[in-house]
């Protein structure tokens, strides 16, 4: 087996843990690179079919194009799509864009906030509805106890502290000093109620492995990935007025693939391009322990 | 493409402050690993702070960079020698994050065991290297370091490697070198040091590159632990798969394939997958899927075989060395939750033979619980039948976790299966000596009645369908004149039975243990008593069967009878009809009666 294949049956084995032991289980799909990878992990895993649902969390600033792949897609691959937000923050323009609050604060307001409220079930979740492509409010809405997230160990410092299944209590409060053991393939499945378990099949995976298992399964990514001849492309996807394209020439995976390898970006970290992490210090740590992906 | 370069993972163990990061540092700088320009700038942060170089400080830099919390967690990094590449794991040395060490360790294929020289031998240079006995990883190379600090000499080395092979020894662990070095000073490390003639060689990086690559899996015998049965009806796909990952051997279309503990047996009809070849065979390391003929109900933890191939064991008393790291000691006649492979089980701790203590390198043979960061040999026993393999014969069915309280709080290899008594057997023959005699013989019953006693059990796969079929039967066998009574258990949780508990798989092993006392007394009144239990497996049918001794027992499967396509109303008259044949067939109800 070489390196993908091994990384690849991991994650499968992983997924497949997670379906088997969690009742309320979904994951979350940012649209980006590494979640979509994921999501084609869970057809691999599971033979075609996404036995879950898929929650994105829209803070309504995402570069337009991300929204129609995720309803494309959705179509196309029969998803249970699940769109949550923090309507409250939007409407009231409580937000970075707006010019109301920093960029943590809106970071913090409509992606953590917005996450937590939509696992839990208090705030409504929208539901794509197969027969009449549209979105409609979710009508029974019961609390994710497992959520399977995208995160790599290799993106930023508090990521490499992370287990393949990592608890939260309540408040979604991660106790990095205190974590569970996990060998031989045995994760943490069991937690008491009230409490829920994030997953992370990716975690051993690197930028470069994402990008060599897409041109490897010809999964479908987004196009802002790849230069359209302005000489500019994302790296990694986020809002838009946070978020910004790197300066590169890669018009598509093989190439993308290439400049990772040797090109200028060996030595630059993906998430350079993110306004977000600068200001939190690099780490994200504060972000994450409040939830953030 | 270009040829993928070999990976290799090693964790670095030791006792606290032996050496780890020193170690650790000189190898990324020997190697060339180290970004540009950082062991220049370290150098220069230590000479602004007036303070001495260390190349342990290359680490901390390294991992400030990543934000990774050096002192409780393991950390990652990264080098490569002309052969391969590495991913170093820094484990943590602190007693407090054993359960650390222990994650870290468990992904790595070899060791390296750091001893400080002027120290000696502490107590986690016994605990890390009992710990990676324990963890299976039997590629361990001992750095004795710090040799600096003792004139280089080589009688300091040798009552070091001395004194430790005597304890690997005990624990039988088999160093492949121990190595005198000093990761200070750079000596026996990247090359062979002019300091220590007296050793040899090979230096530590020699040594590295000649650590083997996992064996070779694939030779042994097929092992399937079933993750899960998966069928998307829903989404109109007909196909019945098996999941799991192959952690051993390989399977082919056409194969027989056995499913233990329930020993059922089936012939593998397709390997499936998504977005690949169609594949005819599949291997160790995969994740995949598998479509049997004919489709037999099997639960999720069974590990698939091979026919033909050596079997693991299936039993419920084992020995085995177990690690524990739980905040509450691990006490006998508390129920635990064992995972081995995808099997889930209830133990419980039988015996403890011997508690190894690594601080005092004591062995306590008279402890009647295993402490936290205890190391001890004990009997365990699960309360159904699990199957295992030996760890020496198969390390992935060879290990289990223990559960506590939500936790995983203990781990652990079978060293040797033990004779299990059997305990029902013993209870229903006390149960029937103490039995008091009514003056009317089951002979006499049975004639009055026109009927044998019977213990009729219908069960299946079929949601609903189980208990419809039981009314039914009951209701035919009425209408005939026979003295039937139905039961379901849902009629015995508000009294006879604990509505208090929960209804997972502790409590269902309860509610059959009751129902089958309730049978001998249901069939000893003369009556054909029926109920109906979703998903029995083969040993829960032995529980009952034993339990309703000395009257008979017919467990009804409608997996038998009906296909999935087949559970409408319409054809449940058919159904009872082909019940009641068996019935008749089998002399229970008389010919005449009907």
């Amino acid at each position: 087996m070489n390196q993908l294949e091994k990384l690849e049956s991991q994650s499968i084995y992983i997924l497949r843990e997670a379906y088997r032991e969690f009742k309320h289980l979904c994951m979350l799909w940012s649209i980006g690179k590494d979640s979509t990878v994921l999501l084609w992990l869970a057809r691999k895993a599971f033979f075609g079919h996404v036995p879950f649902p898929l929650v994105h969390i829209d803070t309504s600033y995402k570069i337009p194009e991300m929204i129609a792949y995720r309803d494309r897609l959705a179509r196309e691959w029969n998803l249970k799509m699940i769109v949550g937000s923090n309507r409250q923050a939007i409407e009231a323009k409580e937000t970075f864009p707006d010019g109301r609050v920093d960029r943590i604060a809106c970071c913090r307001s409509l992606k953590a906030e917005a996450l937590k409220r939509t696992l839990s079930g208090e705030w409504p979740r929208l539901r794509y509805n197969q027969q009449t492509e549209q979105y409609e409010p979710e009508q029974y809405q019961e609390a994710y106890t497992g959520v399977i997230v995208g995160v790599r160990a290799d993106e930023e410092g508090s990521r490499s502290k992370e287990r393949y299944f990592s608890p939260r209590d309540q408040e979604n409060e991660w106790d990095v000093g205190d974590q569970p053991p996990e060998l031989w393939n045995q994760f943490k499945t069991d937690f008491a109620p009230g409490t829920h378990i994030r997953i992370h099949p990716l975690l051993d995976w690197t930028e470069l492995n994402i990008w060599e298992y897409i041109q490897r399964e010809n999964i479908p990514v987004t196009s802002l990935y790849f230069d359209q001849g302005d000489g500019k492309r994302y790296r990694s996807l986020g809002c838009y007025p946070c978020t910004k394209p790197v300066e590169s020439t890669a018009r598509n995976v093989a190439e993308i693939i290439e400049e990772l390898k040797s090109g200028k970006f060996a030595n630059i970290a993906e998430r350079s391009g993110r306004e977000q992490d600068r200001e939190d210090g690099g780490t994200l740590e504060t972000l994450r322990r409040d939830g953030y992906m | 493409m270009k040829q993928e370069r070999e990976q290799m993972s090693i964790v670095i163990v030791g006792h606290v402050d032996h050496g780890k990061s020193t170690v650790i540092g000189r190898l990324l700088a020997d190697t060339g690993s180290l970004p540009e320009g950082k062991l220049e700038q370290v150098r220069q942060h230590c000479a602004r702070n007036a303070k001495p170089f260390e190349y342990a400080f290359l680490l901390d830099a390294l991992k400030d960079e990543q934000a990774q919390g050096i002192t409780i967690d393991t950390a990652r990094c990264f080098f490569k020698t002309a052969k391969r590449n590495y991913i170093i794991i820094d484990a943590p040395g602190h007693i407090e994050f054993l359960k650390n060490m222990i994650t870290g360790a468990a992904r790595a294929e070899a060791a390296l065991l750091v001893i400080d020289a002027k120290e000696g031998i502490q107590e986690n240079s016994r605990r890390h290297g009992f710990m990676l006995s324990l963890l299976g990883i039997d590629q361990v190379v001992v750095l004795v370091n710090k040799m600096d600090l003792v004139n280089y000499e080589q009688r300091v080395f040798e009552d070091v490697v001395k004194e430790y092979r005597d304890f690997l020894r005990q624990i039988k662990v088999d160093p492949i070198a121990f190595v005198p070095i000093s990761a200070r000073e750079g000596h026996n490390l990247a090359s062979c040091s002019k300091e220590m003639q007296w050793y040899e060689g090979p230096c530590v990086l020699e040594l590295i590159d000649s650590l083997k690559k996992e064996k070779n899996l694939t030779e042994q015998p097929f092992r399937l632990p079933v993750q899960d049965i998966y069928k998307f009806t829903e989404a109109n796909d007909d196909r019945r798969i098996v999941a799991g990952t192959v952690e051993t051997g390989k399977v082919k279309v056409g194969d027989e394939v056995i499913f233990l503990p329930s020993s059922k047996r089936a012939v593998i009809q397709s390997i499936e997958g998504f977005n690949e070849p169609v594949k005819r065979e599949v291997g160790a390391g995969y994740a995949t899927g598998v479509t049997l003929a004919p489709q037999i109900y099997i639960k999720p933890g069974e590990i698939m075989c091979r026919t033909g191939e050596p079997l693991p064991v299936v039993g419920n008393t084992f020995r085995a060395h177990l690690f524990w790291l739980g905040r509450h000691p691990m006490v006998a006649g508390k129920k635990y939750k064992l995972k081995l492979a995808t099997q889930r089980a209830t133990v419980y701790l039988k015996q403890i033979e011997r508690v190894l203590d690594a601080a005092e390198l004591s062995v306590d043979t008279q402890k009647d619980r295993i402490e936290r960061h205890d190391v001890a040999d004990c009997i365990l026993q699960t309360v159904k039948p699990i199957a295992y393999d030996l760890s020496r014969d198969i390390a992935a069915t060879g290990r289990f976790v223990i559960i506590d309280h939500y936790e995983i709080a203990g781990g652990g290899i079978i060293t040797g299966s033990i004779a299990e008594t059997d305990y029902i057997k013993t209870h229903v023959s006390e149960r029937e000596v103490a039995w008091e005699k009514s003056n009317i013989s089951p002979e006499q019953r049975a004639s009055r009645f026109g009927q044998r006693p019977k213990f009729i059990v219908i069960t299946g796969t079929f949601d609903g369908l189980q208990a419809n079929v039981a009314k039914g039967l009951e209701e035919k066998l009425f209408r005939n004149g026979h003295n039937v009574y139905y039961l379901a258990i849902a009629n015995l949780l508000h009294g006879l039975f604990d509505a208090g508990l929960g209804r997972g798989e502790e409590e269902r092993e309860e509610d059959i243990r009751r129902l089958g006392e309730l049978a001998r007394i249901f069939t000893d009144a003369g009556l054909i008593f029926i109920t109906d239990i979703p998903r029995l497996d083969s040993y829960e049918i032995d529980i009952l069967k034993a339990l309703n001794q000395p009257n008979e027992i017919l467990v009804i499967d409608l997996d038998e009878y009906v296909s999935a396509s087949d559970t409408a109303g319409e054809s449940l008259e058919i159904l009872l009809k082909q019940i009641e044949t068996v019935l008749y067939q089998r002399d229970i109800v008389w010919d005449y009666s009907i």
